[in-house]
């Protein structure tokens, strides 16, 4: 063993026992840090946790950790004194920091904050490693909490675990140790083949199989070559490689290190948005902590195998996430893509062969060295093995990041995940793959969530955001949205898409103003075909499908804005008008002195009423009206 | 094409950071990234500079400049609001807080007010999108805007004349 190796194996062993006693302190105290939690209010709820502590003469270990995918329970706090459960709070702002303290430490009720549950670890064991993750149990029974109970945490399941700016942290749960085994004993051949036996596809949404990209990359003999990270995530609407960042970066290292090892690179990129500026600094703390252990450097574990990697800034452009502009863009250029073929295996970053992954698809990576490729493949489906993570949001009441075995059906993660519609509203529509997705009605919503049923149906997996839309979502307004994206986000380069999403847009503001004509429906299909068949990349090629999706679900809809110049969804301005229900008024006034128009008048305490040439149709008496007296028609 | 600025710009501020990229591969982009946090902004100047001593054309790094979102080439504002109209920010009421910005202020995305206060920029998706709609003011990233819970806060950073201290998560 060489003096590395033996080094991370004793910096291993001094992790484990730090780890074993920070979870068994006295009292053991967790906020989740992750992007979300600091925008709820993690830092002063942190702030107010140590003061509480001191109040009350506790000595604890206090970790940070990234999300754990419950968003709309941030700021979250876990509590554990030694031997008893671990407890997880929700909604704790700094004012309930003291109750959520009286509630465990003497059983006094909640008012502001609410239980979770209780986070209790759990282990699957395999060939002599580990997979440590959380569970989420209900305080009452053995029975887990809703939003988990059809979860299955892989690649998420350091988060909300491990402290994302530890590395014996990541250490102490088995990190780096299909590093070893790869470097102790594996070709690189051996280590392709058991990413490709795992079926492992690439989690970026095209699901190519990440073994096989592997093995092109592998086989180009040309040098250098390079490995390169897709954490360009620009889908609006997903943020689950921000969370994988976020909340365990040294997966993703561990990862590309792996990759490199298997294609033969000795240098590597991470390129990340500039709007996650959290994850590139945790990345570049991480990066950090795996030079000084000689995780990366020259002769990496005391191997023949040098590499290192560095994190490369987006400057703001959607069309980056694309591979070919991506690696543009690391070239100091604008990041418009290239014709392929060469594929970037065989001629990418300088003209060099290169392997361009997702942030999952590497962070899936040691955990299935680790556990094995068999592992890996019995769960999900035949054809797409292992979960999908997804970024949860939109119209549903539990909103949030989460990972579940493929082949779960959409119904399942928006009613027993999501809660189902919040509001008591009716569910219209889920939209998956963002921009250059398709939303799926009612009657797909048992459409098994796998890489080639969405396909089929009409969507696609993309990177994992799903949007659900209510009833008061017009779907036309929907599709123009995502259209008025892909208008801002074109590169320019092929007049398809830049010239097309142009006019398509055109068409469908003209729909939403009332001022559609059927024949735009036909005009609509014959430039989405244009753009398919004329635009280099997956933006322009796929830019129509919200539009198509939308067209071909609900054409009732657009017929409605066009035919009967109404908007059924109560959504487009152009389209509704506001009045006031004069048997739910209460003459409150509180809309007639908020209205910016100026155009609702009455008697206090008398019904009121709006006068529809000076309403603006913003919608603000609707928001603030208590008796829900307005109705728009 | 590039805005001419009035006052004058210190160039030698960028000698460090010419020094430290000048011989890396693809630097372009991070150099501009640098600049632009010197100066705020990419004026004209700079971009000159930049062009001269990387012995690049000028309209190469204009180019650049103008292709991604986050480079400016106009003075911002002293306060930065940033809206987030991610799908999920989008279908909880962004747009009406973009137009309730838009009366108070009489700022269109993108815009500065006459006064150099405040700047109105819109953005796709900061990925906090399980608390829309997000608004981001001066660095400091709010959760769940509402259209008077907006206005109030932004009356009170502007009158305020302090910045919010910028959070970790900027």
């Amino acid at each position: 063993m060489s003096s590395k190796a033996q080094a991370l194996a004793a910096t291993r062993t001094e992790a484990r026992l730090s780890w074993e006693a920070k979870t068994n302190a006295e009292v053991y105290v967790t906020v989740g840090m992750g992007t979300c939690g600091l925008a709820a209010g993690a830092s002063d709820t942190l702030e107010a946790i140590q003061k509480e502590l001191a109040a009350r003469g506790l000595r604890a270990d206090i970790g940070q950790v990234g999300c754990v995918g419950m968003c709309s329970y941030e700021p979250m706090v876990e509590l554990q004194a030694r031997g008893r459960d671990r407890v997880n709070f929700g909604q704790v702002m700094t004012e309930a920091v003291p109750e959520i303290f009286a509630s465990y430490f003497d059983g006094e009720p909640l008012k502001e904050s609410v239980i979770v549950g209780r986070a209790l670890p759990t282990i699957t064991r395999r060939n002599g490693h580990a997979l440590h993750s959380l569970s989420f149990f209900t305080p009452e029974s053995d029975e887990k909490i809703a939003f988990h109970r059809k979860q299955l945490r892989i690649v998420l399941s350091n988060c909300g675990l491990i402290d994302p700016e530890s590395i014996d942290d990541y250490l102490a749960l088995g990190g780096y140790e299909a590093l070893e085994m790869v470097l102790s004993g594996m070709t690189p051949e051996e280590v392709i083949k058991e990413v490709t036996d795992s079926g492992l596809r690439g989690r970026g949404g095209a699901g190519f199989p990440t073994g096989v990209k592997w093995g092109f990359a592998r086989k180009t003999q040309s040098w250098p070559k390079y490995v390169i990270c897709n954490a360009d995530e620009g889908d609006p609407g997903a943020f689950m490689d921000r969370s994988v960042l976020e909340g365990d970066p040294h997966s993703v290292i561990e990862g590309m290190i792996i990759a490199a090892y298997a294609i033969g690179a000795r240098y590597g990129y991470i390129y990340c948005r500039a709007e996650y500026p959290l994850a590139i600094r945790r990345l570049n703390i991480a990066l950090e902590q795996a030079r000084s252990l000689g995780l990366l450097g020259e002769k990496v574990l005391g191997s023949d195998f040098d590499f290192d990697l560095q994190v490369k800034e987006g400057a703001g452009a959607f069309v980056c996430g694309e591979e070919t502009a991506l690696m543009n863009s690391i070239q100091g250029e604008r990041g418009q893509p290239w014709p392929r073929p060469p594929y970037p295996a065989v001629s990418g970053l300088w003209g060099q062969p290169s392997n361009v992954n997702n942030v999952k698809s590497y962070a899936y990576t040691p955990r299935i060295i680790r556990m094995g490729a068999e592992w890996f493949k019995a769960l999900g489906t035949e054809g797409s093995p292992g979960t999908a993570v997804f970024a949860l949001t939109g119209m549903v009441n539990r909103t949030g990041l989460i990972e579940v075995p493929m082949g779960i059906t959409l119904r399942e993660i928006i009613y027993d995940i999501g809660g189902g519609i919040a509001s008591g509203r009716d569910f219209k529509a889920v939209q998956t793959g963002g921009p250059l997705g398709g939303c799926l009605p009612e009657k797909h919503l048992d459409t098994p969530v796998d890489f080639d049923s969405l396909v089929a149906a009409g969507s696609v997996m993309g990177s994992g955001g799903m949007i659900v839309a209510d009833e008061t979502t017009c779907m036309v307004e929907f599709a123009k949205y995502f259209m008025q994206f892909v208008c801002d986000e074109s590169c320019g380069k092929c007049p398809p898409c830049r010239i097309g999403s142009t006019r398509m847009l055109e068409v469908l503001e003209r729909i939403t103003e009332g001022e559609g004509h059927l024949s735009d429906l036909d005009e609509i299909r014959r430039m989405a075909n244009g753009m398919e068949s004329g635009s280099l990349c997956a933006l322009g090629q796929l830019a129509p499908s919200p539009v198509m999706s939308t067209l071909l679900h609900f054409e009732d809809e657009y017929k409605a804005h066009i035919e009967g110049e109404c908007c059924p969804a109560g959504s487009c301005r152009a389209l509704i008008s506001y009045e006031i229900d004069a048997n739910l008024c209460t003459g409150c006034m509180v809309c007639a002195r908020n209205c910016p128009a100026n155009a609702i008048t009455g008697e206090k305490r008398e019904p009121h009423v709006i006068d529809t040439e000076l309403c603006e149709r913003c919608g603000l008496c609707k928001d603030l009206c208590k008796f829900d007296a307005i109705i728009v028609s | 094409m590039v805005t001419t600025s009035n006052d004058a710009v210190d160039l030698s501020l960028m000698d460090p950071v010419l020094e430290r990229y000048r011989e890396q591969k693809g630097s372009l982009i991070p150099i501009l990234q640098r600049a632009q946090g010197i100066y705020g902004y990419l004026p004209q100047e700079v971009l000159r500079k930049v062009a001269d001593e990387l012995d690049t054309a000028l309209s190469k790094v204009y180019g650049v400049a103008t292709f991604y979102s986050q480079f400016y080439l106009e003075r911002r504002g002293r306060h930065v609001l940033r809206l987030c109209d991610g799908t999920a920010c989008h279908v909880k009421g962004t747009p009406r807080l973009m137009s309730a910005v838009a009366d108070e202020y009489g700022i269109e995305p993108g815009g500065t007010t006459q006064d150099g206060e405040l700047t109105l920029e819109v953005v796709y998706c900061l990925g906090s999108c399980a608390l829309a709609p997000v608004a981001v003011l001066d660095g400091h990233v709010m959760a769940r805007m509402r259209r008077e819970k907006l206005l109030g806060k932004l009356k009170d950073q502007l009158e305020s004349k302090t910045d919010l201290p910028v959070r970790e998560s900027e």
